[in-house]
């Protein structure tokens, strides 16, 4: 159930790339709240500044100006080293890219976070084949990254996001390098997440479909919120 | 990331591009291995001409001659003086004599315990149980000398009894069974009168000496024999020759410290004689082999410094290829701090790998190769490790490389912490 104050709240961000003549505003002024245990979809057509917005909202990037604060904290003001910390507990992501590596084992892809949490080897492994089993794929946790198919690459990341016990995902077209039927699969995945451990999912997409399943959409357009986008159902404002 | 972690994770990193990995570590090998081999070697050198000097003659010995004479003095030639008096010396030289009268003045300085004369003698031949003659010079023994030997005791200077050493070489050719069969035995040895009439001597044996850099030849004989082979030998000269000396031996304390050593020289200079420790007179070879030794060790770390842009090369590479997982990691909260970390260690273990395997494969290397050089071409100088291999230095190498590693790594490594995590993310 979505709680009363936001977990990440934006306020009027503008995020400009390059200098002079080369100067590129990827954000022209977005607000928004994103509330604990909501599922956001986040879309709009490639260069539409999606991508930028949800790396702000990661804390991945600054803005320009405006600010983004972690429950009511601005990040701004933080230091590099607390917003490592920030992400690494309370942030889990999902790339289009899986960004596995390829030779070490399922297993050690998924414990990275915990690694770089320097959380214990015995207990790594322990979360790490439990992150596995709630994406059922238990039984190749010795297999080598290379080796599973798009659908287990896709699941394996989603075990890495969960291993942190994080409070939101950050999805970045979680389904976009595969087929439609096992894109559903790790749609549902997704959602179950949201549903079930009430993970916050921020999902950026160009995937209608997808896109509906989620609580709210934000249509992104030329770097501002799009306010009067075609008309779309379950949307709830 | 702990510590422990980002080592396995650096270790694991490291063996990820097998081929690239192993030539980087070969050219780190390269360059460990001539290193520890050209400092084995100056190690070894310098450690023989230590003992070498060791046979040379006591450390409280100062060897005094006139200003201007003598090995490595370097005033030029001396104009002629009719007044002084000259002899000849061993090396067929004509050198300004000391006397009797400059024994006494040295013997004034304070801090000189006892003066002796370093008589040059002559002896035609040595005769053993067998009858047969050979050539033998003699060397007079120096008290507190460590002459290398073979079996026996070193002669002593204390005591009326005649005494020698025999070289190691002289055992079959005069007629003993063995080393140990000279041991207390006595020889003959021919000696030329001023009136040219030989005279014999004998003396007794109380040891086998080794063959040396500075022994090669001469037996020693100790102050009682010299001293005999001496008064033989100027029988029938005139009174002016007999007491003339090339040089003198000065004794002093032999806890003197280098100052006073130092202090005990420049009295004898403002009397007019040049004295020199023995150390004095080998130090200008050690000199020549350090130098050598260093121009050699010069070429082994230049390459180490082109293996160390081989592991730049192989990190940047590596920077490059893990363009995604860094800034994966950094999204996932890894700070800049840690990835530099994880760099740097990657290089400091291929140093690591590199330089365990110089350093494993020179020792071996030069084991045999000291056993071959000691048993064939050099089997002449016992005690001889042309290559030594302390500890300290084999640590002080693996040291050295690590941190040209280390150093090395620093350019990919900070490249990795700098990397945006989204430009990371983005890089295709």
């Amino acid at each position: 159930m979505p709680a009363e104050s936001p977990v990440i709240s934006g306020r009027d961000i503008i995020k400009t790339y390059g200098k002079g003549d080369g100067q590129f505003t990827a954000l022209r002024g977005v607000s928004l709240d994103v509330k604990a245990g909501e599922s956001i979809a986040i879309i709009g057509k490639s260069g539409s500044g999606k991508s930028t917005l949800m790396h702000l909202l990661a804390l991945l990037d600054k803005p320009s100006t405006g600010t983004v604060s972690i429950d009511g904290q601005d990040a701004g003001r933080l230091p590099g080293r607390t917003l490592n910390t920030l992400r690494n507990k309370k942030f889990g992501f999902v790339f289009q890219q899986f960004f596995l590596n390829g030779g070490a084992s399922v297993l050690e892809n998924v414990i990275l976070p915990l690694k770089i949490a320097g959380v214990h080897g015995r207990e790594r492994r322990r979360r790490g084949l439990e992150a596995l089993r709630q994406v059922e794929l238990e039984d190749k946790a010795k297999n080598k990254a290379k080796d599973l198919s798009g659908g287990q690459k896709q699941r394996a990341v989603i075990a890495r996001a969960l291993i942190n016990e994080p409070q939101i995902i950050f999805a970045d077209e979680p389904t976009g390098n595969l087929d439609s039927a096992t894109g559903a699969h790790i749609e549902n995945l997704l959602f179950n997440l949201n549903k079930r451990h009430g993970i916050t999912l921020i999902i950026v997409t160009h995937d209608e479909d997808l896109a509906r399943r989620c609580d709210r959409q934000l249509h992104i357009k030329d770097g501002v919120i799009d306010v009067a986008p075609r008309p779309r159902r379950g949307v709830r404002l | 990331m702990r510590l422990i972690d980002i080592f396995t994770t650096a270790s694991g990193n490291m063996f990820r591009s097998k081929l690239r990995t192993t030539l980087t570590i070969v050219a780190i090998f390269i360059g460990s291995f001539t290193l520890t081999l050209t400092s084995g070697l100056g190690t070894g050198i310098s450690s023989y001409i230590d003992k070498q000097v060791g046979n040379l003659g006591g450390k409280d010995v100062l060897i005094v001659q006139p200003i201007g004479q003598g090995p490595g003095s370097d005033s030029g030639p001396k104009a002629y003086d009719p007044a002084k008096k000259t002899s000849a010396t061993a090396f067929g030289t004509t050198t300004t004599a000391l006397t009797d009268s400059d024994i006494t003045k040295i013997k004034s300085v304070s801090g000189i315990r006892s003066v002796e004369p370093n008589f040059v003698v002559v002896t035609d031949y040595i005769v053993g149980p067998n009858g047969k003659k050979y050539q033998v010079s003699a060397n007079p023994y120096v008290s507190g000398t460590k002459v290398e030997l073979a079996t026996g005791d070193q002669v002593s200077n204390d005591v009326s009894e005649r005494q020698a050493l025999l070289p190691v070489d002289y055992v079959p050719a005069l007629g003993f069974a063995n080393n140990e069969a000279v041991v207390g035995k006595s020889v003959t040895l021919g000696v030329t009168d001023g009136n040219g009439k030989q005279h014999q001597i004998t003396a007794a044996l109380k040891g086998v000496q080794q063959k040396g850099l500075t022994n090669s030849g001469g037996m020693n004989t100790n102050e009682a024999l010299t001293q005999e082979i001496y008064r033989t030998q100027s029988l029938g000269l005139p009174k002016a020759v007999t007491n003339n000396y090339q040089a003198l031996l000065a004794k002093f304390d032999a806890n003197a410290s280098p100052g006073q050593i130092t202090h005990l020289k420049d009295e004898l200079k403002k009397k007019g004689y040049a004295a020199k420790t023995i150390e004095d007179q080998i130090g200008t070879f050690k000199a020549v082999i350090s130098g050598i030794i260093a121009v050699l060790n010069a070429f082994a770390v230049i390459a180490l410094l082109a293996a160390s842009f081989g592991i730049i090369n192989t990190l940047l590479m590596s920077v490059q290829e893990r363009t995604k997982e860094i800034g994966l990691m950094k999204a996932m909260g890894m700070g800049g701090g840690r990835i530099f970390l994880l760099f740097s260690t990657e290089a400091v273990l291929l140093g690591f790998w590199g330089s365990l395997i110089g350093v494993g494969v020179a020792e071996v290397v030069g084991r045999v190769a000291n056993h071959i050089v000691t048993t064939t071409f050099l089997k002449d100088l016992p005690g001889l490790q042309l290559l030594t291999f302390p500890p300290i230095s084999i640590l002080a190498i693996m040291g050295l490389v690590m941190g040209i590693a280390l150093l090395a790594g620093t350019l990919p490594a900070t490249r990795a912490a700098r990397q945006s995590p989204i430009d990371s993310l983005r890089y295709e």
